[in-house]
């Protein structure tokens, strides 16, 4: 042992709240527990390594000449598209991973440590924003290898990515939500799953909304997933950051304003 | 059965030290089963206290309650002092939990789960990466310390579980059942771990199924069972609850035998039986009747050979107040 002797209990100035400082301190470090996971499993990160390639591909050959014509003018259209279904749909993963952090036997020790009670949660929801980037950096380079050569280049690409990771991040409240409230890993992802393809889906990212019956266009045209397409379409085709930019990052932020606290109540009541 | 009504007052009174854990009518309901039922614990500071139960006692669970993990139906339960529904974040400050089943992570290395756990309680960078080689060195892991748990064995991953609640060094350590399922030689081990965490100054509440473990570690050893304490006391004092000891004597001559069961039954006022020929026990209830005796005999020109008393041993304790096996309530 230690030569230093342990302070006795009831010697010990203690205080039972956990300031701010401590609880982005808390979470910084669980985010970096995220990342040391995700190095040591690495087929982690499959979903968000093969998914950007095989989708790109597939839907881009499959519908290119179909929609667009051509390849070619379809992938203006399309890598917008793909870009946000893939990153979307890799958020699915934070919920289903929280759950089965929560019933791993460590979740056991954070409940019993000083520290903030939602650092657990929000280090996760941290950590995946990298899974996110890494999915929009290889769906934007195997569009760029398909030939995808966007008007507002590097800089529209980048802003897109960042748009896209944080509307992610909104959006993978709603499956943190699933991952708290659900009892087993895979009913998370079921539920989850129910929820992604309507969302992704019934949206602009891969036809044109003009096909669609009325009743669906109105759906589409109210989905926050149709205005977060267009604006990435604005923002690597023309270069504009246009008024579906700020419609999708208010959407975003309706969503967090209603799962965040939702989830949180939740996970405080388990944590 | 024992129901002890004095424990909490002789507890009270015979420790001016004050109280790491003080749990007063500790209750939790799972469904309809009364996992803890009224539970009562009084550990002073600087000590190992044993609870002991069979599986399904409530071992865990109080544990549970008294490390912030789990809410208490019923009672109450303060940690130095502070409650651990009132203060928790104040008590989780005070505690090191090591429970049943490894709480690592398994996917990480043992560096990197000391790293990450003390990083989470304040120390920067620097500091938890010495912490963890100090304590992985402390715990003879150093040389398995990059290596994934998943490769770890059971022994090695306790060891790194108990590693992990000490680096704030809590003056509280909760260990609950540290041995079991270990192998005899890395048990010693833990044992003596144990120890050496007792003298810096921890205090320590260990469960354990075991009894050998709780008569070798512990101070005072509290027995649950169905969810309440049956008896609590020292280890001594719960074996002469059970029952009185025995005395055993052995006769130099088979032909005294008569003579000596009578002198017995006057000293003592008992029957003593003789086992063979030569040895006779006897209940020994009031130890300085047998200065009589021996006096007795020597005036009958008793010769004998040997004399022992023989004290219950805990497992006999145990039997006695667990009685009914622990199943019976279907508790789990």
């Amino acid at each position: 042992m230690e030569d230093a002797k342990i302070i006795p209990g009831v010697e010990r100035q203690l205080k039972n709240h956990t300031n701010l400082r401590v609880t982005l301190s808390n979470s910084w470090t669980m985010a970096y527990r995220g990342l040391l996971k995700l190095r040591r499993n690495p087929e982690q990160l499959f979903d968000v390594t093969f998914q950007p390639l095989i989708f790109t591909l597939m839907f881009t050959y499959i519908f290119g000449g179909a929609i667009a014509g051509n390849v070619h003018n379809y992938l203006p259209i399309i890598i917008p598209g793909i870009l946000i279904q893939t990153v979307i749909t890799t958020s699915v993963v934070t919920g289903v991973q929280l759950r089965e952090d929560m019933d791993k036997g460590v979740f056991n020790r954070f409940r019993s440590l000083p520290i903030a009670r939602i650092s657990p949660l929000s280090g996760a929801l941290l950590a995946d924003m990298v899974r996110y980037a890494i999915a929009s950096v290889l769906t934007f380079s195997t569009g760029y290898a398909m030939g995808y050569r966007p008007s507002s280049g590097v800089a529209g690409m980048l802003l897109s990515s960042l748009l896209v990771i944080a509307f992610s991040w909104c959006v993978s409240w709603i499956f943190a939500f699933f991952g708290v409230i659900s009892r087993t890993a895979s009913s998370v992802q079921g539920t989850s799953l129910m929820i992604l393809f309507p969302l992704t889906f019934l949206s602009n990212a891969f036809v044109p909304t003009n096909t669609l019956p009325g009743w669906l266009q109105t759906f589409v045209n109210i989905n926050p997933i149709s205005h977060l397409v267009n604006a990435v379409r604005q923002l690597t085709n023309h270069g504009v950051i246009g008024h579906d930019f700020w419609l999708t990052l208010v959407g975003g932020l309706i969503i967090v304003a209603l799962f965040a606290p939702l989830t949180v109540r939740m996970y405080m009541r388990k944590a | 059965m024992i129901v002890p009504n004095s424990v909490k007052e002789n507890m009270i009174k015979q420790e001016n030290t004050p109280l790491a854990v003080e749990a007063t009518q500790l209750m939790k309901v799972f469904g309809d089963n009364r996992a803890v039922d009224g539970v009562d614990l009084y550990v002073p500071t600087g000590m190992i206290y044993g609870v002991l139960g069979p599986n399904g006692a409530g071992k865990t669970t109080t544990i549970n309650m008294l490390a912030t993990l789990l809410r208490p139906d019923g009672g109450s339960a303060k940690i130095f002092g502070h409650d651990v529904e009132k203060e928790p974040q104040v008590v989780r400050q005070l505690i090191g939990v090591t429970g049943q089943y490894a709480s690592v992570d398994e996917t990480l290395s043992a560096t990197e789960n000391l790293i990450i756990f003390g990083r989470l309680l304040g120390l920067n960078r620097n500091e938890a990466r010495r912490k963890a080689a100090v304590l992985l060195d402390e715990f003879g892991l150093t040389e398995a310390a990059k290596r994934p748990l998943s490769k770890f064995s059971g022994g090695m991953r306790r060891r790194l579980d108990l590693a992990a609640s000490l680096i704030a060094q809590p003056p509280l350590i909760f260990l609950d059942e540290p041995t079991t399922g270990l192998d005899p030689r890395t048990r010693t081990q833990m044992w003596d771990t144990i120890r050496r965490l007792v003298k810096n100054g921890s205090t320590i509440l260990l469960t354990t199924q075991y009894l050998d473990e709780a008569d070798q570690l512990a101070d005072r050893i509290a027995v649950i069972d169905h969810g309440k304490v049956v008896a609590e006391g020292t280890p001594g004092e719960l074996k002469t609850t059970v029952g009185n000891a025995t005395l055993q004597l052995r006769l130099a001559n088979t032909k005294d035998a008569t003579n000596a069961a009578k002198i017995i039954q006057n000293s003592l006022g008992v029957t003593p039986q003789s086992v063979e020929a030569a040895f006779i026990t006897a209940p020994m209830a009031d130890p300085d009747a047998i200065t009589d005796l021996l006096i007795a005999l020597r005036g009958a020109n008793i010769q004998l050979t040997e004399v022992s008393v023989q004290k219950p041993t805990l497992d006999e304790v145990f039997l006695t107040l667990t009685g009914n096996p622990a199943v019976e309530k279907g508790a789990k």
